[in-house]
């Protein structure tokens, strides 16, 4: 793992991936609701603009509109901030796609605090918990854009639901030239540890990378999983974590309840208790800020992460 | 290409007979389900399915095929009968009805068993997917039409107008939707309109109130319903929905229309053909009862 000095914003990745793959011949189509500039979408627009259908601001029928186009053997692609999709049509999520397991995959943009300036409206905390709440969706938070361009290629090749969440901002891009292959329900292990283990999915991924730099200084080896596929989880590295490391941290721009952190509770709490923390946003909403400000303003960074790593230890 | 289009209007009475019968008596037997609106809807599947679509029950994921796409998904009795005469599966399966480990749940399930185009139950989603259909069909150079069918509660939902605003952007001359305008839904009237002040068989709700011409808007007032889908740029129609000849004729109008989406509303009676279950808001979300299924039986025997 070369971390790089590059950043990038995970959104772009989808316009020119989906592109990328049409030529290449996959039957994808694109249903949008009035953010396509945003979520980079209007990019495969331009270029195949038969395949691609604006609703307007009305999200309910992007989701709809998508089903029916798969139900006709398409690849259908929708994308919109994630406070709008899934939050205005998780029951279209449910029904016309969930259930009968449509292979309809929503990219939503601007999850998390990053989003920023624009305050907590537009801060999407509940958007995981939402998405795997409906157990036929595949859901992945990509880490960096690298990652975010492998994913939705996963996507496109694989039928069924999908929820793949995607920043605002331009974050540390940690995969260049790196060889790496993204592979759904499997996590990358960015660093190897056997005193405590970081598990961490989309921004905070570089931060407990930085985390374990720290804890290092202190002589604690601390492993880091890049937990991107939230749904299939990767079990087996998963356990073989908490059996070979006997201690536990998440970490998350989600609130905790429902997303990476629950996921992995759940599992550990049948197969292999040990001694875990959280870090993610708790009980309270967002604000503004710039994105750097407000991973600080609610302790979602490396110091913070190292902080509860440390609490953990001394449950061991 | 596999319907005969020759079937006469006298074979569609009697094969929507058959459909009705099939109805209580299914319902009957599950002793749930919703007669109401499925009653209301049996001329409109019968003319869609036995004259106007082109399907094939033997192959019902034909890419070719027109689509029938159902959002009000709790119209399930209409909708398992009207392919069960089709031929899609034995008339059997009908006592399955809402059974565990039948084949036919309560509400649509999307190709179980094959040929239910959509999963539905939730009022609202059927019109965007409809033009999901429509919009791959032009994609790919296909020349089927998609018939979506609503209800007077569909229509209340907003994702139904998000998806006919959307419907007349794209230009889609190959949906056509209909409106089974029962004025019926759950709770009882949604707007009285054809009946007077009172007629119904629960007091008027809180939340009503009486319009000018001394009708009463219950539920939730439609009207003025035609002018609306006029406003989102839809062509109209508006005919007695149980009438087959007019049906046949409005749906063949509506597939010739070029430029946009058409619509269809179809003015019909809830519980259509029962004596006791027409206009009764009572039946539409309630099975008849063995003695009420005798009655029902009677008054539907050829």
């Amino acid at each position: 793992m070369a971390q790089t000095a590059r950043t990038e914003a995970t959104r772009t990745a989808l316009g020119p991936t989906l592109a990328r793959l049409c030529r290449e011949g996959l039957d994808i189509v694109c249903v949008d609701a009035d953010l396509g500039y945003s979520t980079s979408a209007v990019k495969f627009g331009q270029e195949f603009p038969e395949r691609f259908f604006p609703v307007g601001v009305a999200e309910q029928n992007m989701v709809g509109v998508s089903a029916g186009l798969a139900a006709c053997g398409k690849i259908a692609f929708c994308s919109s901030f994630a406070v709008f999709a899934p939050g205005h049509c998780f029951d279209q999520l449910r029904m016309a796609v969930g259930q009968p397991r449509t292979n309809v995959k929503l990219v939503a943009s601007h999850g998390g605090v990053v989003t920023g300036e624009d305050g907590a409206s537009a801060e999407a905390l509940e958007d995981l918990a939402l998405m795997l709440s409906i157990p036929t969706f595949s859901v992945v938070f990509p880490a960096d854009v690298v990652e975010a361009d492998q994913a939705i290629e996963a996507a496109a090749r694989t039928e069924g639901p999908f929820y793949i969440r995607t920043l605002r901002p331009k974050t540390p891009v940690i995969y260049d030239d790196s060889g790496y292959r993204f592979e759904l329900g499997r996590w990358d292990r960015l660093r190897k540890g056997s005193d405590v283990t970081l598990i961490a999915c989309g921004e905070l991924v570089t931060s407990a990378l930085d985390a374990a730099e720290m804890l290092a200084g202190e002589g604690v080896q601390a492993r880091v999983l890049n937990a991107s596929s939230l749904r299939p989880i990767d079990r087996e590295t998963l356990l073989a974590a908490a059996r070979e490391t006997g201690a536990i941290v998440t970490a998350e721009d989600h609130f905790v309840h429902g997303g990476l952190g629950g996921i992995v509770a759940e599992t550990l709490a049948e197969e292999r208790p040990v001694p875990m923390a959280f870090v993610g946003m708790r009980d309270r909403y967002g604000t503004s800020g710039t994105w750097d400000e407000l991973l600080e303003y609610f302790s979602l960074t490396p110091p913070a992460i190292a902080d509860t790593a440390r609490g953990v230890l001394a449950r061991k | 290409m596999a319907r005969a289009q020759t079937v006469s209007i006298d074979e569609l009475k009697s094969i929507a007979k058959r459909i009705r019968r099939h109805i209580v008596e299914m319902t009957a037997n599950a002793n749930s389900g919703h007669p109401g609106g499925s009653l209301s809807s049996v001329e409109i599947a019968t003319a869609l399915y036995f004259r106007v679509m082109r399907h094939d029950p033997q192959n019902p994921l034909w890419p070719d095929r027109d689509r029938f796409i159902v959002s009000k998904g709790h119209a399930t009795p209409m909708v398992y009968s009207t392919m069960a005469e089709a031929g899609y599966f034995p008339v059997e399966d009908l006592m399955t009805f809402r059974k565990l480990g039948g084949k036919l749940q309560g509400h649509t399930v999307m190709q179980k068993p094959p040929g239910v185009e959509m999963s539905a139950g939730a009022l609202g989603m059927g019109l965007s997917f409809s033009l999901g259909h429509a919009l791959a069909g032009r994609l790919d150079g296909r020349d089927y039409h998609v018939f979506c069918l609503l209800s007077d509660g569909d229509c209340q939902e907003g994702q139904t107008w998000e998806a006919a605003m959307a419907s007349a952007h794209h230009r889609a001359e190959n949906l056509i939707a209909m409106v089974d305008r029962n004025h019926i839904q759950n709770d009882g009237f949604s707007d009285y309109q054809r009946f007077p002040a009172g007629n119904g068989s629960r007091p008027q709700r809180p939340g009503g109130w009486v319009l000018k011409d001394g009708h009463t808007a219950n539920i939730m007032n439609l009207e003025p319903l035609e002018d609306k889908w006029k406003a989102f740029g839809w062509s109209t129609q508006h005919i007695d929905g149980h009438d087959l000849e007019a049906i046949i004729d409005a749906l063949e109008q509506a597939k010739a229309h070029t430029g946009g989406p058409s619509v269809v509303i179809c003015e019909t009676i809830k519980g259509k053909g029962v004596s006791f279950m027409e206009n009764n808001p009572d039946f539409h979300g309630k099975a008849p009862s063995p003695e009420q299924l005798k009655q029902a039986l009677k008054e539907l025997a050829d």
